[in-house]
């Protein structure tokens, strides 16, 4: 019974890191609340474009989507990207609303680590929609020194 | 001072969603890289840009250091009457940068 309730026990803490919660560092967990206060983002309606293999950290393309119809009553207000193992957590926080007519944001990035990429909309019924990537780098930024 | 590149419609009916897409040249500065000397090289960063229409915000970005160098942009607004986008960059060391562009809406 005893090593049943063991092996039980193991299994559980195993199995727990691999919530959605853990896999994003405490940094970025930090940044975002930060942004969203206490509301939860629901997964969907944003869609989150970056490559997933990138050769050169320095200069990622992304380019974020959020399915809204934009009118006055229900706009994209805001979209916010953030990273995980960048020196910083925050990328960008961008300001939309309805005269913007789709609520599309492209850039160009750095990532100084292989990690994960989340991309967080705020509608204007107060609600937050998220989408993440997951982004290899062979070659990180920020390491070179400059001329 | 900088060189700036704006790609946007010169026009546009009225109604239409366009694209404004802008480059502007800008080191981006992390602050977290060491320079020759082994000392940080301060950052040096845009913070913000924004995008007005005929005085009207339609766009704003608050970037960080993880914003790539030589900064693009891309974003959508609506073309309701004619008039002038007036973008903007400010960021440290005094850093501010201005384009104007003209948008005929028919």
């Amino acid at each position: 019974m005893d090593r049943r309730l063991f092996l039980a026990g193991t299994a559980a803490i195993i199995v727990l890191p691999l919530g959605p919660a853990a896999a994003t560092p405490d940094a970025m967990t930090e940044a975002i609340k930060k942004v969203i206060g206490n509301a939860t983002p629901t997964e969907g309606r944003v869609k989150l474009e970056v490559p997933p293999l990138v050769e050169n950290g320095s200069t990622v393309p992304l380019n974020v989507s959020v399915e809204s119809p934009m009118t006055d009553s229900d706009h994209v207000k805001a979209i916010h990207v953030f990273n995980e193992k960048n020196p910083q957590p925050n990328v960008f926080s961008a300001r939309l609303g309805p005269r913007s007519g789709k609520a599309v944001v492209g850039t160009r990035i750095k990532l100084g680590d292989s990690q994960r990429i989340v991309a967080i909309a705020e509608t204007s019924d107060g609600r937050f929609w998220s989408a993440g990537a997951d982004v290899i780098v062979t070659l990180a930024a920020c390491l070179e020194e400059s001329p | 001072m900088s060189n700036i590149l704006v790609n946007a419609p010169k026009t546009a009916r009225r109604g239409d969603v366009v694209e404004i897409k802008a480059l502007i040249m800008h080191p981006m500065e992390t602050g977290f890289r060491p320079g020759p000397n082994g000392r940080i090289i301060p950052r040096n960063i845009i913070e913000r840009f924004t995008a007005t229409w005929n005085g009207a915000d339609i766009f704003a970005m608050d970037m960080s250091p993880a914003i790539a160098a030589n900064p693009f942009v891309s974003f959508f607004a609506e073309a309701k009457e004619s008039g002038t986008v007036v973008l903007r960059w400010t960021g440290d060391e005094g850093f501010a940068a201005e384009q104007r562009v003209d948008i005929a809406v028919e």
